[in-house]
């Protein structure tokens, strides 16, 4: 199995994103990480550390690659299309770098309620993004063209009493008004490139 | 000893479950947790046989608070008999059916409490892996969980010989990806086997007999789990009298929408009114506003109007009526309602909200996370979708409406999971009961048009199959 038929089944492009993250590459602390998770299955299930691996992998570069499909799939002696069809099908696995600053806003119905949409309109003024060109499928995230964020509607972050909520990468913030937006984002200041 | 809490409960909850959320001075340590008699109820149980606590939680009634209400302890009699396999436990802590908001806070605030329940359980049922299938969306949690594990193992509560009494359990946290399907339990059961989560039919594959790895699996919610660890301590006799008969003991209910007070409220299972929850709980309806419609389950429950009136059987079938204002909270006279008790997730609508919109963000919702494994329900879901957004976009006709309608009932009951129902239930209530004002948002003058050519093919095959072509 080599890259370039991967290249066809995985997303993967080049986004302002892109630049804010360390390339992949697998070093003694990943493989580390990647065996104490291994290990919390029998032997011949290894293949249900396929989420596991795929975090290690997003957390520390923003998103996941071919190529760390094929680190994946190597460590789980799996075919990497057994990886790739769980890349695709998961709305929480990115097969594109996000911003640095990826923020998650709730559109679902409480939050809808609360004023989540006019949050997500706010944030990309604030932000310069243009979201025009996403959809809820295949384009969910729109990152802003300095790099630093990026946006996405989440369904439901089950905070519903205290909508609209939000999450920035992993932080969650609760009552986020569409007036607090500017309050939000100036706890994640961006950084010059 | 008074417990204080930085928001306090409301007079009328009783707080069993979230007796530690808010609670002032409380963090999710074990120290603090042990403090308060935390793992006493484990000790107590691991001197019981377990056939003896699976029958405490067959006494107590408890029924699964994830959404489905099916008994608990009845769940865990499905193993086989003659099982020789691995048993597994899992923890469905996959929280994401809209509207409710209440294993966010057991996780975050007080994980030891879940983790006690999951050790009591897996020693009932004979488990000595379990798993806690934690949401993406919850990271934070996820931490403090894995931390509690590590804890709660230094202590000897986990890992080899627990206590000196000779059981093992490991207990791990399997972080999903933020996909609603995974909140299904064979759909969980196929994530956590590093698959893509579609379901499996049933039957065979009930997990109790067919799950992880094709051995016994039991799967609870959260909420359920945690009550084990109280049904230990009270008994199942002194746990029913809680509640009421077949709806037994304490639930958190989970207010979201256009009331004063939202939040989460654990009250005595039908010991609330749909009156005495909105006005005297939560408040009222926002200034200036009325109540219009209620969504009492979790978003996949069908809505209810605050008008409405149902007319229920007496036991000697006579009817009467019942007003929406009298249904009392508990499993039961939500399903004679027409509805269900779901999930505890209650959303509030008031008469500032457009029906047409609030169908439309609902079906965005399943739209995007139906599986895609069956043809009624991928198809469907994107389908309705489709035309509730001409309907807020004023490009709907009459027509559409029955289309709409249409699908919804050709989904129900056509699908391996209830992923089926839960998309198409709340179209066919929203229609049902406010098809006046859904069709003063469509038009005469859009009637006739075909969208595109598949809103065409849709229409005539759905609503004319002898004009379709074989």
């Amino acid at each position: 199995m080599s890259d370039s038929s991967l290249q066809h089944l995985v997303a993967s492009e080049k986004t302002p994103g892109t630049a804010k993250f360390p390339s992949f590459e697998v070093s003694s602390e990943i493989e580390a990480e990647a065996e104490k998770r291994i290990a919390q299955f029998p032997v011949e299930h290894k293949r249900s550390a396929v989420l596991p691996l795929l975090h290690i992998v997003q957390h520390k570069f923003g998103y996941i690659s071919a190529e760390a499909i094929e680190w994946v799939a190597g460590k789980l002696e799996l075919e990497p299309i057994k990886v790739c069809e769980v890349v695709t099908f998961y709305p929480g696995l990115r097969q594109s770098a996000p911003g640095k600053f990826h923020i998650r806003v709730c559109r679902t119905l409480s939050c809808a309620m609360g004023g989540s949409y006019e949050l997500m309109d706010k944030l990309c003024e604030l932000t310069g993004i243009d979201r025009s060109k996403q959809d809820s499928h295949h384009h969910p995230i729109a990152v802003s063209p300095c790099g630093n964020y990026s946006v996405e509607f989440a369904e439901c972050l089950a905070s519903c009493g205290t909508a609209p909520v939000c999450l920035v990468n992993d932080d969650f913030h609760e009552a986020v008004a569409p007036e607090k937006a500017v309050e939000l984002l100036a706890k994640y200041p961006a950084e010059d490139s | 000893m008074k417990i204080e809490y930085s928001k306090p409960p409301h007079p009328r909850e009783h707080r069993l479950i979230f007796k530690n959320v808010d609670r002032v001075g409380w963090d999710p340590s074990i120290e603090c947790y042990i403090n308060e008699g935390g793992y006493d109820d484990l000790k107590k149980a691991l001197k019981m046989e377990p056939s003896k606590i699976t029958e405490e939680v067959k006494q107590s009634g408890l029924r699964g608070r994830g959404g489905a209400g099916f008994p608990t302890g009845m769940k865990w009699t499905f193993i086989p008999p003659n099982n020789t396999k691995p048993v597994y436990l899992i923890c469905n802590c996959d929280e994401s059916e809209p509207g409710t908001f209440k294993d966010r806070y057991i996780v975050h605030q007080d994980p030891h409490q879940l983790i006690e329940g999951m050790i009591i359980s897996a020693y009932a049922v004979g488990a000595n892996t379990a798993f806690i299938y934690m949401r993406e969306e919850f990271p934070e949690a996820a931490i403090i969980c894995e931390k509690a594990i590590e804890d709660a193992r230094a202590k000897g509560f986990l890992g080899k010989d627990i206590l000196g009494t000779g059981f093992d359990l490991e207990i791990y946290v399997h972080r999903g990806a933020a996909a609603y399907i995974c909140g299904e339990e064979t759909g969980l059961i196929e994530s956590l086997e590093g698959k893509r989560p579609y379901p499996r039919i049933k039957p065979p594959y009930f997990p109790a007999a067919l799950g992880l790895y094709m051995c016994p699996t039991i799967v609870n919610n959260v909420e359920s789990l945690c009550h084990v660890k109280h049904i230990i301590r009270m008994g199942g006799d002194e746990y029913a009298k809680l509640g009421k008969p077949r709806n037994t003991g304490t639930r958190i209910l989970c207010v979201s929408g256009d009331v004063k007070n939202p939040g989460y409220f654990e009250i005595e299972v039908g010991k609330l009114t749909m009156r005495e929850l909105l006005y005297e709980v939560c408040g009222g309806p926002k200034d200036g506003r009325e109540f219009k419609a209620v969504i009492p389950g979790g978003s996949s429950s069908k809505i209810l109007r605050c008008d409405e009136v149902f007319k229920l059987k007496n036991p000697d079938n006579s009817e009467k009526d019942l007003s929406f204002w009298d249904i009392a909270l508990d499993f039961d006279s939500l399903a004679a309602c027409g509805s269900m008790a779901g999930s505890g997730g209650v959303i509030v609508m008031d008469d500032s909200r457009s029906m047409s919109w609030v169908l439309n963000n609902i079906n965005a919702f399943y739209a995007h996370e139906s599986c895609g494994q069956c043809t009624p329900c991928r198809e469907g879901s994107s389908w309705m979708k489709k035309i509730s957004d001409r309907l807020v976009e004023g490009k709907a006709s009459a027509e559409d409406l029955e289309t709409l309608e249409q699908v919804a009932y050709q989904i129900d009951g056509r699908t391996i999971c209830a992923f089926g129902e839960a998309s198409s239930w709340p179209v066919e209530a929203i229609i049902a009961k406010f098809r006046e004002e859904l069709l003063e948002d469509t038009s005469e003058s859009n009637s006739g048009v075909a969208h595109n050519p598949e809103a065409e093919a849709q229409r005539r095959f759905l609503i004319d199959h002898d004009s379709f072509p074989a």
